[in-house]
């Protein structure tokens, strides 16, 4: 197995993690951590392919990277905002329990 | 495949897992900060040191302290009596499963066309400069608006409406 190849499965098997846990927790602020952790495991991609690409000097997957780290950053502030904001409303943030918008 | 790969992606995997499966919220929040560290050390170890450092700075230093904090302001912390899984975890598990199974098996089936073993790129923190400036420059910029137009955002969304009818 290349090198490359093991950091691929690390990411996938982060990516899992992170799809699991967005999929099965009740409390939104871990469903938030899920996305997170996909989020990452595809900075982890980048990351391995910008360095056994062919053309590791032209930075891009690096800058790819770089750029995705900031605008999750930016996802992260506005969704746990966002939470608050929920709990403040429904006084829970158990995901089983915010059902008014339900059809 | 070197040894302290092994070890990383072993502290970055298992930080996740506790992350997800941890009764406690605080104590999720801290395992996902072992599996930040982690991955900001697999960062360091694929030779991108600028992005590892980021990594740390941003994720560790902010996105970590964010996420406990929105735990202790929606008292998330108290584990709630029936169970902290929706009643539909088994859908979800067994998505989350089908996907790894896909993306596994691309990897595997694809891994004899991967490139091998390569030598470490020299990329300086003067390079990554200059791509910011000049090729990257417009992303940057974007970015720049996109940050500042989130964090007035997410002041705005978490307002306290007593407050924000003054």
């Amino acid at each position: 197995m290349t090198p490359l190849a093991g950091y691929l499965l690390v990411a996938a098997f982060l990516f899992a993690i992170g799809l699991a846990g967005a999929l099965t927790r009740r409390n939104a602020i871990l469903v938030l951590i899920g996305i997170e952790l996909m989020l990452n495991a595809a900075n982890l991609n980048l990351i391995a392919f910008w360095r056994y690409g062919p053309h590791p000097e032209a930075l891009t997957g690096m800058m790819f990277a770089i750029f995705s780290i900031a605008v999750a950053a930016a996802e992260a502030a506005v969704g746990l905002g966002l939470v608050i904001q929920i709990h403040r409303h429904a006084h829970t943030t158990d995901l089983d329990q915010m059902n008014r918008m339900k059809g | 495949m070197s040894f302290v790969f092994y070890i990383l992606a072993t502290l970055t995997i298992s930080g996740g897992l506790a992350a997800v499966l941890l009764k406690n919220t605080v104590h999720c929040a801290l395992a996902l900060t072992v599996a930040f560290a982690g991955l900001a050390l697999l960062f360091l170890e694929l030779d991108a040191q600028f992005a590892g450092f980021a990594q740390i700075l941003i994720y560790i230093g902010a996105v970590a302290i964010l996420v406990v904090f929105a735990i202790l302001l929606t008292k998330g912390s108290e584990t709630p009596k029936d169970g902290v899984f929706s009643h539909t975890w088994l859908a979800g598990l067994a998505i989350a499963a089908a996907v790894f199974a896909v993306l596994g098996w691309a990897v595997v089936r694809s891994a004899p066309m991967l490139p091998g073993a390569a030598p470490a790129p020299a990329v300086t923190v003067q390079q990554i400069g200059d791509a910011l400036m000049g090729r990257y420059v417009l992303p940057l910029e974007i970015v720049g608006v996109l940050l500042t137009a989130a964090m007035i955002g997410a002041v705005i969304v978490a307002l306290h409406e007593k407050e924000a009818q003054k």
